[in-house]
């Protein structure tokens, strides 16, 4: 499946600070039953936006969170950790977000997000900080310049696995990379039976 | 040559392409584990693409995520929790017979959770690349595997072409020094390895468990512990294989046989860490006065020894935890009121885990109440066990003995808490809903559930293991 192509996006940050959010918060396992990646956005931490009976919760950061216009979450520390679910980064994407920001990203999380067009942003901790402190700014980030910038004021370097950036600018699917490198798999299979 | 630890001589034996500044290697996978959550998606892009499995061969799947652990009924159905759930089930039955691979069905002896079933039949190898779309597919390195979960997209590369696009992480060694003391076991090791590091500290890191606490355990409970690395982050955990690893394998359906596996062991015996090779981080646990632990948090990090009391929150996040668990600063877990109990998962479901459960649980009575389920991790387990007479001792406690599969460690397929419910339980993650809506999870060892089972609060099992060793 070609990915779809990310370069820049400027939009405003969701912040959840809380450290150590696992997947099963960003979609719990009772939606795992599906055999489509399709329509997750619904479950996108779900036991966080709605209560038991399905009623929106009033205290849900989610609440009047447009997101078109809020595509950036920034996550506490160790976004992401947990279980290997893809349903993460799916629920995610179909819910709005392209880009997710913390200090320090799960590496399951992390590589299952690159591989759908999810940006996975690692930043050092005082911009992650400044980040916590500002819920709905507005954030500039660059992949082709692997810059992050905050109300147009600061500029951070972050640094995105080259192979998986490329991919993520050109809108390659990586499967293609392996398919090609067939006649040396093949070669190995020969030397090691 | 340069010294190189076990990790390293995994990783360069299964090396394709080597990794250059613009492109991770290529990493060969000589077994790939399947189950009914995570491949529903990898084998529809495969169609999408008109690809086939490349080796159906080295592909292995089995039925244990949303698989009920109730029996039949007469007419032969199985009380799936959804129509979903059995629609997924099915999903898996029809993309392994379209493109033949073997897949241990509802039924089948030998069926399984995944990572109890790898080793069981010898599919789990010293030596092998191992990979399941499931985090805790690092269970296998306790055999000197390079195992390690991953993502769905990743199940269909492997699936398509049989290799991975991977770059080398850093390497720990974690070394265990001392000997447990009795009641304590792998799970109190691997808790106290992950509050030690923090549930982010192995990220980025292949972990090696090593040191005289490790050649103790046995291969069970080394299956604990590797297990357990991910929760500390890390996606691979392993121990060097010895005699103990070998004696293990030998005979199991999938293990070489004869002069092969003579072949086999002396190659085996060469992947120990050389003396001499270098980590990027190297640690040392004590373990000489390890107690039982429990965890008291939302994090498998969250953890401290069970006869301890429920610490001060030093953070608002710790506050918003501590609340959600119900622990009050200075309380002591053993005054913790026990709802359910869950002995089972890929942590601790094996033979050995239910042996250890059923000496705190025989002769005596699960407290008035508390519903305990005992989940044996295959249907090789469960006979090992009925043959025992362990489900005796379970169900005369008062204990439900189930069918094999995940449970409620994920509870996807039913098995799950109620609203408010503190679970103690043998599995691996105590997040918030993970065992159903607002419950509270404990983790702890088999011994620890079972004495908790028994009191209808958070209880230490050591005092039950005493008096059996009076008794004899």
């Amino acid at each position: 499946m070609p990915l779809e192509p990310f370069s820049k996006l400027t939009s405003r940050t969701l912040v959840l600070a809380q450290e150590n959010i696992d997947t099963d918060q960003i979609i719990p396992a009772r939606f795992l039953t599906t055999t489509s990646r399709e329509g997750l956005g619904k479950a996108a931490f779900y036991d966080w936006r709605y209560d038991e009976n399905g009623r929106p919760k009033n205290s849900s950061l989610f609440n009047g969170v447009d997101p078109a216009t809020h595509q950036i979450l920034v996550g506490g520390p160790n976004f992401g950790c947990g279980s290997s679910r893809e349903h993460a980064p799916w629920a995610l994407l179909d819910f709005g977000f392209r880009v997710v920001i913390s200090s320090d990203i799960a590496d399951i999380f992390k590589s299952n997000s690159l591989k759908n067009g999810l940006l996975p942003v690692s930043v050092d901790e005082q911009t992650h900080r400044q980040l916590l402190a500002a819920p709905g700014a507005l954030v500039t980030v660059d992949l082709e310049a692997e810059r992050v910038s905050i109300d147009g004021a600061g500029e951070t370097a972050f640094r995105i696995e080259p192979f998986a950036r490329r991919c993520l600018l050109d809108g390659v699917d990586p499967l293609g990379r392996l398919l090609s490198q067939m006649p040396a798999i093949e070669e190995y299979e020969a030397r090691h039976g | 040559m340069k010294p190189q630890s076990l990790f390293d001589k995994l990783w360069s034996r299964h090396i394709v392409a080597y990794e250059t500044d613009e492109a991770p290697a290529v990493i060969y996978i000589d077994l790939h584990l399947i189950h009914e959550v995570t491949s529903p998606q990898a084998f529809a892009v495969l169609e999408e693409r008109e690809l086939k499995v490349r080796r159906p061969d080295r592909t292995f799947a089995t039925l244990d995520h949303s698989t009920p652990t109730l029996p039949a009924a007469s007419d032969g159905r199985r009380p799936f929790t959804t129509k979903e759930a059995e629609e997924q089930v099915a999903a898996l039955i029809r993309n392994c017979d379209r493109h033949g691979v073997d897949l241990l069905r509802l039924g089948d002896p030998r069926r399984g959770i995944v990572h109890v079933i790898g080793p069981e039949l010898g599919l789990t190898q010293p030596g092998k690349t191992i990979v399941c779309g499931d985090s805790h597919t690092s269970t296998h390195g306790a055999f000197g595997a390079l195992a390690f979960g991953i993502g769905t997209t990743e199940v269909g590369h492997v699936l398509a072409t049989q290799s991975l696009l991977q770059r080398k992480p850093k390497s720990m060694r974690v070394n265990f020094s001392g000997a447990v003391p009795r009641g304590v076991g792998a799970k109190d090791m691997a808790l106290a390895f992950i509050a030690e590091i923090g549930a982010d500290g192995g990220q980025g890191y292949a972990i090696e468990f090593a040191g005289e606490a490790i050649e103790a355990l046995s291969i069970e409970g080394r299956m604990t512990l590797c297990n357990m690395s991910i929760e500390a982050g890390a996606r691979v955990g392993i121990v060097a294989p010895d005699e103990k690893t070998f004696a293990w394998l030998e005979g199991r359906d999938f293990s070489p046989k004869g002069a092969d596996w003579d072949r086999a062991v002396a190659d085996w015996k060469g992947l120990a860490t050389d003396e001499g090779a270098q980590f990027d981080r190297d640690l040392n646990i004590d373990v000489s006065n390890l107690k039982p632990m429990i965890t008291f948090g939302v994090s498998p990090d969250a953890a401290a020894p069970v006869d301890g009391v429920a610490p001060d929150a030093r953070t608002e996040i710790e506050r918003l935890a501590a609340e959600y668990m119900r622990f009050t600063a200075g309380e002591r877990f053993a005054d913790a009121s026990v709802d359910r109990v869950f002995i089972g998962s890929c942590t601790n479901s094996r033979l050995e885990d239910l042996r250890a459960a059923a000496e705190v649980m025989r002769g005596r009575k699960v407290k008035r109440g508390v519903v305990t389920l005992v989940v044996p991790g295959s249907e090789a387990v469960k006979r090992a066990a009925e043959a025992e007479g362990l489900d005796r001792i379970f169900i005369e406690a008062g204990a439900q003995w189930r069918e094999p599969g995940c449970s409620m460690c994920i509870a996807m397929n039913g098995d799950k808490g109620t609203p408010g419910d503190l679970v103690v339980s043998t599995s691996n993650r105590n997040f918030v809903g993970r065992q159903g809506k607002d419950v509270r999870t404990v983790l702890a060892s088999p011994a620890t559930a079972a004495a908790s089972a028994i009191e209808g609060k958070i209880a230490d099992p050591r005092p039950y293991l005493q008096e059996t060793d009076d008794a004899a």
